[in-house]
């Protein structure tokens, strides 16, 4: 395990020297393998990372994010994916390959203010991202509660292969989608079910950092259940 | 300043400044980071009588778009005095050296900044003296490196800023507004302590060659000094059970 080898660190700060590759939040300096980001220092395999405790969604090709219609010219939408970049979603990704400006509507499959799953085709930072919103589980979101989280705290909410997620669907009886960008709807037919869990998820948001949290969760969605 | 005749007694004979301080000894820094909600990433920093808030905003679009880069991001800094900062009401308009001290702090910082890994975007620092003492340059230069690294903006190191001068014929460590009225010179540093970068440097008086290289030698060790409190701040939001 790695773990004993997890430590703090902000812009700066020496992580190790060694015959080791700077990856992720890191740069080499000389011998040294210096953080560009306050987190948490990853040793793995030859290779350092820093594990960002703070900071914006950067888009990457294939996340799932959550959007929302911002503008629309004659041949895209503009969705707000809540990064530094706006997403680009072609109007033809809705309407096919036929689509036409003259013959349909944009505003009438998606007007501004509307909440999409997308995601993301292609980005290289040179453009937008291109975001796409067919396929399974994207489109359109009509219901549901719309939460906001810090995009690094989405990992730690999705758990290990997904097990804090899981536990929190199932044991509230509800949906959630979750967008990499760090935005959330929770759907539920069960309006108790939905509060608590939005409650979890807060706790989550909040608790990020401490360990065993998955015990602290399943203690706090068992606890009010009665 | 060739050394205005003044009434205060700037070094008396034990070698005690005018606010009590030894000759290489800085003021008291405190730092809190985070402490705005609505910019990305925000701090508080108080260097003996200068309260200063910096708010960090972005990497966002750039506005107005002309502005942008497609290689680069752009860093824009705004240093500004509040009017109450001052004894005398202070104009809210910039002023000239408003102006100056806005765009050496931005030169000072971007070393730091890694502004290549968002291109089109624009990092805006807003600085706030609500209070000015002396050496509010490098307070604010200090307080805005905190700030970046709250909003989680990549730097290759913190930034900190410390003065060194020369007041009553001796080589003094982070001046204050007496010394830096009725002193004989004034020699701010920015530096970045992990690198041993110097990336602010300005010179206001007169010093000899010896003096000027006592100045950056105390100067940096008083970087270094802000520097563990800088840490301290973001330890304190980031970790706060320790490691």
């Amino acid at each position: 395990m790695s773990s004993e080898r997890k430590r703090h660190v902000i812009p700066g700060e020496v992580i190790t020297s060694g015959p080791y590759r700077a990856e992720q939040n890191t740069i080499q300096v000389g011998d040294n393998i210096v953080a560009t980001i306050v987190g948490l220092s990853d040793i793995q395999d030859g290779s350092v990372r820093v594990i960002p405790l703070t900071g914006g969604y950067m888009p990457k090709d294939d996340d799932l994010v959550i959007g929302k219609i911002i503008s629309h010219s004659s041949l895209s939408w503009t969705a707000n994916i809540n990064s530094c970049y706006v997403g680009m979603l072609p109007a033809s990704d809705v309407f096919g390959r036929d689509y036409s400006s003259s013959a349909d509507d944009m505003t009438a499959k998606l007007a501004k203010g509307d909440l999409i799953a997308a995601r993301i085709v292609n980005f290289d930072k040179t453009r937008d991202p291109l975001i796409t919103i067919s396929g399974r589980e994207l489109g359109k979101i009509d219901s549901g509660e719309l939460i906001k989280i810090s995009p690094n705290k989405v990992p730690r909410l999705i758990g290990k292969r997904g097990s804090m997620i899981q536990m929190i669907e199932s044991s509230t009886n509800s949906q959630v989608t979750i967008g990499q960008n760090g935005l959330l709807v929770v759907s539920s037919e069960d309006p108790n079910g939905l509060l608590k869990a939005i409650r979890a998820i807060e706790l989550i948001e909040e608790k990020a950092h401490v360990a065993n949290l998955t015990d602290q969760v399943s203690e706090m969605l068992e606890s009010k259940s009665e | 300043m060739g050394g205005r005749d003044t009434n205060i007694v700037l070094l008396d004979e034990n070698g005690i400044r005018c606010d009590g301080r030894k000759v290489n000894e800085t003021r008291k820094v405190t730092i809190k980071a985070g402490v705005l909600k609505n910019a990305n990433g925000s701090a508080y920093i108080e260097f003996g009588d200068n309260k200063i808030l910096v708010g960090v905003y972005g990497p966002r679009d750039v506005h107005p778009k002309h502005m942008s880069d497609t290689d680069t991001g752009i860093l824009r800094c705004r240093y500004h005095m509040v009017p109450f900062s001052v004894e005398e009401r202070k104009n809210p308009a910039p002023s000239r050296r408003e102006i100056e001290i806005s765009k050496v702090i931005k030169e000072a910082l971007e070393p730091a900044v890694m502004l290549k890994e968002f291109p089109r975007t624009a990092v805006d620092v807003y600085m706030e003296v609500l209070q000015a003492d002396g050496g509010s340059r490098c307070a604010a230069l200090t307080g805005a490196s905190v700030a970046l690294a709250d909003a989680g903006i990549p730097m290759r190191d913190l930034v900190a800023g410390c003065a060194a001068g020369k007041a009553a014929d001796a080589i003094i460590l982070d001046v204050n507004n007496e010394e830096d009225q009725a002193g004989q010179a004034d020699l701010p540093i920015g530096y970045m302590p992990n690198l041993k970068k110097i990336t602010l440097l300005q010179l206001d008086g007169v010093l000899t060659l010896e003096e000027y290289k006592q100045c950056i030698e105390i100067g940096i060790d008083g970087c270094n000094q802000v520097y563990e409190i800088q840490k301290k701040a973001l330890q304190d939001k980031f970790f706060p059970s320790g490691e």
